[in-house]
């Protein structure tokens, strides 16, 4: 009996039927730092209130990616769109200055590894939630000051130290800050850049056990990068694989793991302890 | 073949599964050209030696596995689809909705108490939290998982008591196919029995069921059809050089 290869569906992305709509859908994204060409002709389609984790060693591109959403860098090439409520922006990479700010600061989250890329570390925990609403338009003091509480308590920051600076808090602690600050405005995409690196274990499971009630019972879109296989696992819905700037495989995340196709992810499978 | 409205709840056509194995450069046959209707309320048993396919079979519908050939047409309420081919968002949508898969394997989520897990798939439907609550203790206890472990974490639990956590959370919301690895492997006899008890249950209500079991016995009243992989020879395994890499 001879075996069909060429049917496996593989890393294509086959028909959809059912017509679910994407969130998110990047098109052909390129980008080269000088000689490094850190992303090629990369698709990425993210669904409502899905997790979708991105694999990779380091360089593979994948922060890259992360920082293409977040609209801070723009590729040489490529095409990414978000579908929001009464909003048709067109390639937000055609987007100014300002109305990249002010989409970012209403839609999309942010959660870096390094809370000194998304903190003020001598300004008060409350304030830092607080400056991501004021950039919004809110202006009312207890307006401020009740929505970065209740952005605090749901990324479940102890309430008793809101006015404490970040630079006087645990790097946990720093990074429940950060998610306040993120989810404060209920964006439609939350995006994760090792939010747990660099934590205790035990720290870091404390993490992601916020991050899983907020998806659960919030059904906030995440995008999460992540070199851990463990955390991907955790967290994922669906997982992405890159490697050299490119995407070498996506699927299921149990599929992706328990049947990798490409043979980089069958490596990196394999190499997990 | 044609998308008639008359399939079946779900065709299985030519299905073959092959693990490509790139570190040593070998191809392994898991089963080839398995094909088998299957009706609502019908339950088919899979048999076979170990390491015939059953579970990668079933792990294959459930498309935790991707088929190298071959059709598994599901008659979804949206429609047809062909879940070899099915685009991830759809599979996704179809595992919360209409698709279950239990496994002999509890993937006990640290830190979230037996009752939370079991409530989970309510949840997710829309119960209110307190009626998703109560109908959890309800399976918790049908199951025999004794009430002073209904708060505390599975991942500390027995095997036994994970699986009968396990099974309340998959059972606890009527699918339209189920599909079942192996299910009683470390249950005790009363645990068994409130199984055989949920799967007719589920299969007099139109639910139905592929399954996988270590002891068919328990379930041979239910059993409509059997299908014996170890009649559906596969190469032995063989080289990948043909395979571009």
């Amino acid at each position: 009996m001879s075996i069909d290869m060429t049917s496996a569906p593989a890393t294509l992305l086959p028909p959809q039927l059912m017509q679910t709509e994407a969130l998110l859908s990047m098109r052909g994204l390129s980008r080269s730092y000088g000689e490094v060409r850190a992303l090629r002709n990369v698709d990425v389609t993210v669904y409502p209130g899905e997790v979708m984790g991105i694999v990779g060693e380091s360089g593979s591109g994948k922060s890259t990616l992360l920082r293409m959403m977040n609209l801070e860098d723009t590729p040489d090439r490529g095409d990414y769109r978000l579908r929001l409520a009464g909003r048709d922006d067109g390639n937000l990479f055609d987007l100014g200055r300002y109305e990249r700010r002010m989409l970012c600061a209403h839609h999309i989250g942010i959660v870096y590894q390094n809370p000194h890329l998304g903190l003020l570390m001598k300004h008060s925990s409350s304030g830092n939630v607080a400056e991501r609403l004021l950039i919004a338009g809110e202006r009312s003091f207890d307006v401020l000051r009740g929505k970065a509480r209740d952005a605090l308590d749901a990324s479940e920051f102890p309430l008793s130290r809101m006015d404490a600076r970040p630079a006087e808090l645990s790097g946990g602690m720093q990074q429940r800050v950060q998610l306040a600050k993120a989810i404060a405005l209920e964006p439609a995409l939350l995006l994760l850049d090792e939010p747990t690196t660099g934590l205790d274990v035990s720290v870091q499971a404390l993490v992601l056990d916020t991050l899983k009630r907020l998806q659960r019972d919030r059904q906030i879109t995440m995008v999460l990068v992540s070199h851990d296989l463990g955390v991907i696992r955790t967290m994922a819905d669906r997982v992405l694989v890159m490697r050299h700037g490119e995407v070498v495989e996506q699927g299921l995340a149990d599929q992706v793991f328990q049947d990798p196709q490409h043979p980089y992810t069958q490596q990196l499978v394999h190499a997990k302890l | 073949m044609t998308q008639s409205n008359h399939l079946p709840l779900l065709r299985v056509e030519g299905l073959s599964k092959t693990f490509r194995m790139y570190h040593l450069d070998s191809m392994l046959h898991a089963f080839a050209d398995i094909s088998f209707d299957l009706h609502e309320g019908e339950f088919l048993l899979l048999k076979g030696r170990n390491g015939a396919g059953k579970s990668t079979l079933l792990r294959t519908l459930w498309r935790s596995y991707l088929p190298v050939a071959g059709h598994i047409w599901y008659q979804s309420k949206l429609g047809p689809i062909d879940l070899a081919r099915a685009a991830d968002v759809d599979i996704a949508l179809l595992r919360r909705e209409e698709i279950g898969f239990v496994t002999q394997f509890l993937n006990a989520r640290p830190r979230v108490a037996a009752q939370d897990i079991v409530a989970e798939p309510l949840r997710l439907a829309g119960y209110a939290p307190h009626e998703a609550l109560e109908q959890a203790r309800h399976w918790l206890g049908e199951f025999g998982v004794r009430p002073e472990l209904w708060r505390a974490y599975p991942s500390t639990f027995s095997g036994g008591e994970q699986q009968k956590v396990n099974l309340a959370r998959a059972l606890i919301l009527p699918q339209r196919l189920l599909l079942l690895d192996e299910p009683t492997a470390s249950l005790d006899v009363g645990a068994r029995s409130a199984l055989v008890r949920r799967l007719a249950d589920l299969k007099a209500g139109g639910v139905a069921i592929v399954g996988v079991f270590h002891h068919p016995g328990d379930v041979a009243d239910l059993i409509d059809r059997e299908i014996d992989l170890a009649t559906h020879p596969v190469p032995a395994e063989s080289e990948l050089t043909h395979v571009a890499v």
